[in-house]
């Protein structure tokens, strides 16, 4: 550990993310002013609108000022917590209304999603792993190319088929049961039913959970087969081994050994992963109905309202830099030889 | 006797890995047949579909038959047709937004790796930024406020894969640079241009068709997922993404031809071109490793 200790890292590291979202605040920022296309007109389309009509939306949206100023303004708002407000029906809603609605629908979809894909990369690299060179390990390669290059919503679809409406055991869409009443505290269903003590909203919510969040996971599992797999057989091939082996250390914790040490690797891949999964979401989401951030991206695309899919953007944008910033510390507190 | 040995004693571990690495071939010949024969779809597309993708030529909802291959859809369209005519979408938008990425990615990452110093910074900071950022997410902004059309979305997705050529060439670059014959070549007085184009870049020929197949393979499922959210082409265009979106409702009741076919396509496609990556970064890590 470096003099300066973890402390200082954390706080330099999350200092770190402000030229990152500055920068993509910037990025969003242009490219939605720059390129051709009024927003309001985009909005109301070729209906002919009074003038002053238009104005008051101009107004609304803060496009009547210099590029300069709604630069700034804008950035000044979002520091706090204000995202604008929606360009098209309902009007002027104030976008983090619909954020603070959305996201924990968003969230818990991901971090299902994440656990599913990490599990599943884990136990199949492993296995891959323990069988090298075997069939196996070959049918785990051409696993992780599959589930890879696998198309999230035609995924979806035909779980959908088989469990919903072949098999009948589980909904095909939504969050939740919606005769079911849950007091809603965090905005995560399976939080929320159990801080309540609401077991028929835990049951529903979690079966409306299972297939969204397993499409998700099988397609992002496929990384992690591959690096736990050449992870563990590197690790497999150390000296250490051999001499744990020697001592007659039993097998099933030899590779418990060799899987915690494989695990650093797969944390930097997580980080990276992750937002791979937001993006993954958003077909997810599309395909199972799923009322979170991507459904509402694709809601307000088709009335173009910038003001939201920006005000969205820029809260995903936050919400990535925070994850990287969590990850990375996570990964200098599990091994001791990084450096502050 | 000595020499006949010799030889075959030194070679034997190239023989030998070379033979175990035949998956590898397999991997790169599958991926190639898969890729040839949709490249093929799209370059013969009127003589190989038996209709026109635009029109309805039949009965709506008609299952899988000789007649139509894939049945139609419910407009009465061919699906077979549909899946034909959609590979020339999907193969254009990808190799016009990866050949554009490329052609912004490389020479940035170039300069930025070779010169070092201020503009290699800025123009990390960037492209790291861009990079951490969901790829899908990006691009359906960009694609959101240009609207709905082929070269639109290319340009959308080409933003996506532009800092995942940065990355690599500058990497490479950085590597390459600190290298002898480079040196030589200063010592030569040759310019910096020169050295970039002719000493530095084709280096990394192989790099970049690694990155490429795999860039390609990603791309295919970006576009795909760009027009099942609506985002890349009017209809009747045929479009996999967009033809999966529409047929949804009907495949849970059970017409799942208007579904299975397209979406099957988008992978198989992203397959083949992940397939052909894969054994091409397996052969450069092989003839890094001897």
């Amino acid at each position: 550990m470096g003099k300066k200790g973890l402390g200082y890292y954390i706080v330099v590291r999350a200092l770190m993310i402000i030229p990152t979202i500055l920068i993509l605040y910037t990025i969003v920022f242009i490219l939605l002013r720059i390129l051709p296309g009024n927003p309001i007109l985009a909005v109301v389309g070729t209906r002919n609108i009074p003038p002053e009509q238009l104005k008051h939306l101009e107004h609304l949206a803060g496009l009547d000022k210099p590029l300069i100023v709604q630069y700034f303004d804008y950035l000044w708002n979002v520091l706090h917590g204000n995202f604008g407000v929606t360009l098209a029906s309902p009007m002027g809603v104030p976008v983090i209304n619909y954020i603070a609605t959305r996201f924990p629908a968003t969230l818990e979809l991901a971090i299902w999603g994440f656990s599913f894909s990490v599990i599943i990369g884990l136990v199949t690299g492993m296995i891959a792993a323990l069988r090298k060179g075997g069939k196996i390990d070959t049918g785990m390669r051409l696993y992780s190319i599959i589930a890879y290059t696998l198309f999230i919503p035609w995924f979806g679809m035909i779980l959908q088929y088989v469990f919903g409406v072949v098999l009948g055991v589980l909904p095909t869409g939504g969050r939740i049961d919606p005769r079911i009443n849950l007091h809603t505290i965090t905005g995560l269903y399976v939080l929320d039913s159990i801080l309540t003590g609401n077991i028929p909203a835990l049951i529903s919510s979690i079966k409306h959970l299972i297939l969204p969040s397993l499409t998700l996971g099988i397609v992002l599992s496929g990384a992690y087969t591959r690096l736990v797999r050449n992870n563990m057989v590197d690790v497999l091939s150390m000296d250490f081994i051999r001499s744990y082996k020697a001592r007659g250390i039993p097998g099933y914790k030899i590779t418990w050994y060799a899987l915690k040490n494989a695990f650093i690797p797969v944390i930097t891949l997580m980080g990276l992963q992750f937002a791979i999964l937001l993006g993954g979401a958003i077909l997810t989401e599309t395909t199972f109905s799923w009322p979170g951030m991507g459904t509402f991206i694709v809601d307000r695309i088709e009335y173009r309202d910038y003001n939201s899919i920006q005000g969205a953007i820029i809260f995903f944008a936050f919400f990535v830099a925070v994850i990287s910033l969590i990850v990375d510390v996570i990964y200098a507190l599990l091994d001791p030889r990084i450096k502050y | 006797m000595d020499k006949k040995i010799k030889p075959k004693s030194l070679l034997s571990p190239l023989v030998k890995q070379l033979t175990s690495r035949l998956p590898g071939r397999g991997l790169l010949l599958v991926g190639l047949g898969i890729v040839l024969v949709f490249i093929y779809m799209a370059v013969f597309a009127p003589w190989i579909s038996p209709y026109d993708p635009t029109k309805m030529v039949d009965k709506p909802f008609l299952p899988p038959s000789l007649k139509h291959l894939m049945g139609t859809n419910r407009i009465g369209q061919d699906v077979f047709s549909r899946i034909v005519w959609g590979s020339r979408i999907v193969l254009y938008v990808v190799f016009s937004a990866t050949l554009l990425s490329m052609a912004i990615g490389i020479p940035l990452g170039l300069i930025s790796g070779y010169r070092g110093g201020k503009i290699d910074r800025v123009l990390s900071m960037f492209m790291d930024s861009m990079y951490s950022f969901p790829a899908l997410i990006l691009a359906i902004a960009i694609a959101a406020v240009l609207g709905p059309s082929p070269m639109n979305t290319a340009i959308a997705i080409a933003f996506v894969y532009i800092p995942t050529y940065f990355r690599m060439i500058r990497g490479q670059t950085l590597s390459l640079k600190s290298q002898l014959f480079i040196d030589a070549a200063h010592a030569l007085g040759l310019p910096d241009k020169r050295i970039m184009l002719k000493h530095i870049l084709p280096n990394l020929a192989h790099t970049i068709l690694v990155v490429f197949s795999l860039s390609v393979a990603d791309a295919i499922l970006t576009e795909a997922g760009l027009s099942f959210l609506g985002l890349s082409v009017t209809p009747p265009t045929p479009d996999w993404g967009y033809d999966l979106r529409v047929g949804q409702p009907f495949f849970l009741n059970g017409q799942w031809w208007l579904v299975f076919f397209p979406g099957f396509s988008v992978m198989l496609l992203a397959m083949g071109f992940a397939l052909i990556g894969e054994a091409l970064s397996e052969r450069l890590s092989l003839a890094q490793s001897i």
